[in-house]
């Protein structure tokens, strides 16, 4: 029975957010345009933005970077550049707990400021208020593994994720067995984190996706658009 | 030289009463929506005065507009990595506050109320929030005819160079009013600080517009804009301005405001300039120089190389023609009475304004400052030219003295020729002009028919769209479809059940 739901958690559940992700993502790239925005708070309510947001953001992408470099870099990469497994390990857990910490402080102020804050809560979905608290609880399970890791050190339990993840992105279907006896918190890390993957293109999280980093290369400053049709296509 | 076209706006600040008939149809014509309550693409200031949103011409507050860097032109908000570094919050982002909270009244109250020995009343409620306001903190025209103490008022950032003390008095007190829309520059702030690239200036016309299925709400075009005219729809989480009323002026008619303006203060008509010569003239050196500069990158329209090279790039005929009768060049260019809004901004605004006149002062009418051909000396008139020249030239007064003598020699004319019955041609060639130039100043800014304020080419809609492909559709709309505007909808699509409601909508 542990099997059959060990399986579907972290072996089929994996592919259906995933495939939500991509799927919905693009739908609502492509029919719902309008919808598409960061959905800033800030003209209403600076207070609590300013510190919140920046420590948030930061952090989480700082987070993000982490995962997906620790995770999915193919393990011989590591051992070909000489990194031992408890270094690593090491380097994650400071870094992470860092960059978590400061995630979770802006976090809260954040919520508080969505939930007690009269201007902002009137102006906030549901999806809003749903996607900060699972975020919120998202970082302190993910910082609450730290204290778990210390205890070894070796960074074997780590190998373990790496192999897990990088297992379902070769589509592996027996890779689930690789988490087996780990920790309880890190499989509700991974289970939560699926599902924020599963609510991504419900919730204004899309933004991350029109990360402006063209504008750095933009030429010029100044954009002119003609109305002309284009003569190429009639 | 590239030659672009461009509808140019002219107000003239000498005939505004100050009615605010622009703000309210503009207001019911595209802002009546949610999360625009607070937005008026229009709005009517009362000067002197911090203006709406409140302090909004204090660049050392807000970094709105352009800066010099070691010659180069850069957005005041700083290049494009420390524009982006602030994504996260935005430290030159006004809050609501700075605009004011948008409320309604509780109507239904006054009908509902139960027996009572006081008459009830209807107290104000936000419309952001939902919740009683206890007190309305400010509007959208909060200094009206003067409203308020003075001492707030003359934060008014263009005191600067003039003894402000003296016009607090009451006898020196002086007023006018400054209608304001967006500028839609050639050399838009917003457009540059745009991390996503959703506005844009159109090629045909130079309006600038804001794409909605390309914002992303990073709200920097708010900050960037010195004019603070773009808004920040706080339901739909992105960016709207002044649109120009595109589809008004694509048919060959005014905007709205300037359609419905009882005192017929408001021109448009087409402009040419020389787009290869904007960074250039907006790089100007000298703040005062501005004026002059974005003067001499506008081109004459009857000028033939001029033409042929409009021509080759792609300007209609009839836009060339309208170019010829244009009313804003000939207030702009010929008769120099119309002026850029805050030229420092170097986003060389294509809304211009003539400045107005004013009583002449205590001072002069006691007979101690002389008057010339029963015209007084410029500098006598209430208000002081220097604030003038702040708001207009960017503190250079010269222009401005010219443009006031002008107004007055126009009046001196004909006051002659209609009550003295003489032609007196001294007064015209004293400030410059010929006696025709006069009675064409006269024709245009004094009688200004609708069809010498309005000089409007229509678009071409067979270059921009296969009509064909338009049948069944929708017309202007929001996004995906025929849909309303909001976003407010659920998983699949459909309207979601409205979140806000105040007492005066339930009932």
């Amino acid at each position: 029975m542990a099997d059959f739901f060990n399986h579907l958690l972290f072996g089929v559940y994996p592919y259906i957010a995933l495939a939500t992700l991509v799927v919905g993502t693009v739908i609502r790239y492509d029919r719902e345009p309008y919808t598409w925005r960061a959905g800033s708070t800030q003209l209403l309510r600076r207070k609590q933005l300013m510190v919140g947001s920046v420590l948030f953001h930061v952090g989480v992408l700082m987070i993000f970077a982490g995962h997906l470099v620790g995770l999915l870099t193919p393990i011989a990469i590591w051992d070909a550049l000489g990194v031992p497994h408890g270094a690593k390990q090491l380097l994650a857990m400071t870094a992470g707990g860092i960059a978590g910490v400061m995630a979770i402080v802006g976090a809260t102020l954040l919520i508080h400021r969505r939930f007690f804050d009269p201007r902002v809560r009137a102006a906030s979905s549901t999806s809003d208020n749903l996607i900060i608290l699972l975020l919120w609880v998202q970082l302190g399970l993910g910082l609450s593994t730290i204290p778990i890791s210390a205890q070894h050190l070796d960074g074997e339990e780590m190998l373990k994720f790496m192999v897990w993840a990088q297992g379902v992105f070769t589509f592996k279907p027996d890779v689930y067995q690789a988490i087996n006896g780990t920790a309880l918190v890190f499989k509700l890390h991974l289970f939560l984190g699926l599902t924020i993957l599963l609510l991504f293109p419900f919730t204004r999280l899309v933004h991350m996706l029109s990360a402006p980093v063209r504008y750095l290369w933009r030429p010029g400053y100044q954009v002119v658009r003609s109305r002309k049709l284009d003569p190429r296509h009639g | 030289m590239k030659v672009r076209a461009q509808i140019g706006k002219v107000l003239n600040l000498d005939k505004c009463i100050g009615c605010h008939t622009c703000s309210v149809t503009c207001k019911n014509v595209w802002t009546s929506r949610d999360g625009m309550e607070y937005a008026w693409f229009n709005n009517v200031e009362t000067k002197p005065g911090v203006g709406f949103p409140k302090d909004w011409e204090n660049q050392k507050r807000w970094n709105g507009g352009w800066d010099l860097k070691h010659g180069r032109l850069q957005p005041r908000m700083g290049g494009k990595w420390r524009l982006l570094a602030k994504i996260f919050a935005n430290p030159d982002l006004p809050e609501i506050d700075d605009y004011y909270e948008p409320f309604t009244f509780d109507y239904a109250h006054l009908q509902q109320a139960g027996e009572s020995k006081a008459f009830p009343t209807a107290r104000p409620r936000s419309l952001i929030s939902g919740e009683r306001m206890e007190k309305i903190e400010g509007g959208p025209n909060w200094e009206e005819i003067l409203g308020g103490e003075f001492a707030k008022r003359s934060a008014d950032y263009n005191f600067e160079g003039v003894q402000k003390e003296i016009y607090g008095e009451f006898e020196n007190t002086f007023m006018m009013y400054l209608p304001r829309l967006c500028e839609h520059c050639l050399n838009p702030t917003c457009v540059a600080a745009c991390p996503s690239g959703s506005i844009y200036k159109r090629e045909e016309d130079g309006i600038v517009l804001i794409d909605q299925e390309k914002c992303r709400g990073w709200r920097m075009c708010v900050s960037g804009c010195p004019y603070k005219k773009i808004y920040f729809n706080w339901k739909t989480g992105k960016s709207e301005k002044c649109i120009f009323c595109y589809p008004r002026i694509e048919a060959g008619q005014p905007t709205v405001c300037s359609e419905t303006c009882v005192g017929r203060i408001r021109y448009l008509g087409v402009m040419l300039y020389d787009a290869d010569r904007i960074e250039e003239a907006a790089s100007t050196a000298n703040v005062e120089d501005l004026y002059q500069a974005q003067l001499d990158i506008f081109l004459d329209p009857n000028d033939p190389a001029v033409i042929e090279q409009a021509r080759k790039d792609g300007v209609p005929e009839h836009w060339l023609e309208a170019a010829r009768h244009s009313p804003v060049w000939k207030m702009a260019m010929d008769w120099k009475v119309a002026f850029p809004l805050h030229p420092e901004y170097r986003t060389l605004p294509m809304v211009w304004y003539v400045p107005p006149l004013s009583p002449i002062n205590a001072a002069a009418s006691a007979g101690k400052i002389a008057a010339h051909n029963g015209m007084p000396d410029v500098r006598s008139l209430r208000i002081p030219v220097k604030y003038l020249a702040n708001l207009l030239t960017a503190g250079k007064e010269a222009p401005v003295v010219d443009a006031l003598e002008r107004m007055l020699a126009m009046r001196a004319y004909m006051r002659a020729k209609t009550v003295g019955g003489v032609l007196d041609e001294n007064i015209a060639r004293e400030v410059g002009l010929t006696p025709e130039q006069i009675e064409e100043m006269y024709h245009v800014m004094a009688i200004a028919n609708y069809e010498d304020r309005f000089v409007i080419p229509s678009g071409h809609r067979e270059d921009a769209e296969d009509i064909y492909d338009e049948r069944g559709s929708c017309g202007f709309t929001f996004g995906n479809g025929c849909s309303g505007g909001s976003s407010d909808t659920n998983l699949f699509g459909a309207p979601a059940r409205k979140k806000l409601q105040t007492p005066t909508e339930v009932f």
